[in-house]
């Protein structure tokens, strides 16, 4: 079982965060920043070409992550891959000892930096995690035998500002069935929002670790409120008036997370580049 | 139908460089509907041509392109396409390559084939169907998540909507320049039943719609 898998397990609070594998093969940044992460987090999430963004295979990273003695998070998306190359990677995740598998359909490659690319989809994500499993009985998608069977850790994502709310609710009871032990959200900003969203997600038979997101500007804060992640007020008051808004950024994460840590699972960070801030804010949040 | 949008100007004329003497080709069905290859646009089609230099030997708007018989019966025998050094075909590309199969000419699309989609007026159009061969319509309440879903999400939406519209930048409205928003088709589903979120659907088998695609029944 993964060390990740056992926390989970555990009653104990969650932290993952998660960091961008780089356009390119020099990953010296991104190692810098995970020395940084070490021992103070449960999972690093390794993203798959965010944004439809084409970069480096999170596999590759995942596993030199797991080498530095990183838990890593192995985003797998179906946007690009069909089931036979899904199928194959989560194999080959198993094979490097990489059991944590986030699973998400993907953002859409006409958003990214390659939009004339064809978009795959060939399965959607609630029959990736019911494929991850099916391989865990030893069998592939085509009822055919494996020589040697992974184990996997499955997680899904979901979207707390989601309106109807109940839609989203019904999607995550449809992944845990399909196999999804955990989910990472969306970042959350509005309390009521959390607050209504944990009631509905209390019953759940999953962990669910709720995103946190470092505002660096007040830029970015209203460009997260135009997509419709809601930001109170208040705070685009306290970035817009802040001297040094990235440092407003962390004192309203480290806010957020004091509100919400003793009502959730666990906190995902996302600081987006300013990885080497997590500690701190993880600190003064007191986890 | 067919949904199509006519290739610009330059594109056609730049097709045409040496080709002086053109047979233009209509289509009464699909084209027609869409004003991309009917009567009207042929006739418009041969007047612009006529003023760039070119030879119009004939011009002809079939049934329907897309069928040999039709084709063998009205268009091959034509004496015109002897004079005629290219047949420029203001349909799809079925009945381009139908044509084709018959009559040994150069010849032209006139048209972009887009969908198999809906005409909600002149200027709209919505695709609605991507012909999987299994159709699964009687379980979502006659809305095709396959098709309407930028991503094709079989099993409920990703977490990308907002006030019902796609996350999804809609292309087709893109294409026209025209800022006219997708709807995300599992907002529109759920507004109908909640059935589909509490069933579980396997992956397609996409074989059945392999390219390319042949039924021979006799
Ligand atoms: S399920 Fe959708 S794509 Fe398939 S035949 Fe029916 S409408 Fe067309
Ligand atoms: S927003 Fe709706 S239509 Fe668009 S990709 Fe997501 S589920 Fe599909």
């Amino acid at each position: 079982m993964s060390r990740f898998s056992e926390r989970l397990k555990s009653k104990k609070f969650i932290i993952t965060c998660e960091i961008f594998p780089p356009k390119g093969t020099d990953l010296t940044n991104l190692l810098k920043k995970a020395k940084a992460l070490k021992g103070i987090v449960d999972g690093v999430n390794v993203t798959d070409s965010q944004r439809a963004i084409m970069r480096i295979s999170p596999l590759a990273v995942c596993h030199i992550l797991k080498e530095k003695g990183l838990e890593p998070i192995f985003q797998l998306t179906c946007r690009d891959r069909n089931r036979v190359a899904l199928q194959s990677d989560l194999l080959g995740a198993s094979a490097l000892g990489i059991e944590n598998i986030l699973i998400l359909s993907g953002d859409h490659p006409t958003i990214g930096d390659h939009p004339e690319a064809k978009p795959v989809y060939d399965l959607d994500p609630v029959q990736l995690l019911k494929t991850a499993r099916t391989l865990e009985k030893g069998e592939d998608l085509a009822g055919r035998r494996l020589k040697g069977t992974p184990k996997f850790c499955l997680g899904a994502v979901a979207n707390p500002s989601f309106e109807p709310l109940e839609l989203q609710v019904l999607m995550m009871e449809k992944k845990v069935r399909a196999g999804a032990e955990f989910f990472q959200t969306q970042p959350i900003f509005d309390l009521r929002t959390f607050k209504d969203f944990q009631k509905k997600v209390s019953k759940l038979e999953a962990k669910v670790i709720i995103s946190i997101f470092l505002l660096k500007s007040l830029k970015m804060a209203q460009l997260m409120d135009e997509i419709g992640l809601k930001i109170p007020k208040e705070y685009l008051k306290r970035l817009e008036k802040a001297e040094d808004p990235l440092k407003e950024g962390m004192n309203i994460a480290v806010d957020l997370i004091k509100e919400i840590k003793n009502e959730c699972d666990g906190v995902h960070l996302m600081a987006l580049g300013k990885e080497e801030y997590i500690p701190e804010i993880l600190k003064r949040a007191n986890l | 139908m067919i949904i199509s949008e006519q290739k610009p100007r330059e594109e056609i004329l730049e097709m045409l460089k040496g080709k002086e003497k053109v047979f233009i080709v209509g289509c009464a069905a699909c084209a027609t509907k869409c004003q991309t290859g009917g009567e009207d646009e042929v006739k418009e089609m041969k007047r612009e041509l006529k003023k760039e230099g070119k030879k119009i030997t004939g011009t002809i708007v079939l049934d329907t392109p897309c069928d040999e018989r039709i084709v063998k019966k009205d268009l091959s025998s034509l004496s015109s396409l002897k004079n005629s050094n290219s047949l420029l075909i203001m349909a799809c590309g079925v009945g381009l390559q139908t044509i084709g199969k018959l009559i040994d000419r150069p010849l032209i699309p006139a048209l972009n084939p887009l969908f198999a989609g809906t005409t909600e007026r002149i200027g709209r159009y919505y695709e609605y169907c991507s012909l999987c061969g299994d159709c699964l319509l009687d379980e979502f309440e006659g809305l095709c998540p396959l098709t309407r879903c930028a991503k094709g999400l079989l099993n409920g939406p990703c977490g990308g909507a907002r006030d019902g519209k796609c996350e999804v930048n809609p292309a087709p409205a893109r294409r026209s320049g025209v800022n006219d928003e997708i709807d995300c088709v599992w907002a529109l589903i759920y507004e109908k039943t909640k059935e589909p979120l509490k069933t579980y659907y396997e992956p397609r088998d996409y074989k059945k719609i392999l390219m390319p695609g042949r039924r021979v029944v006799r």
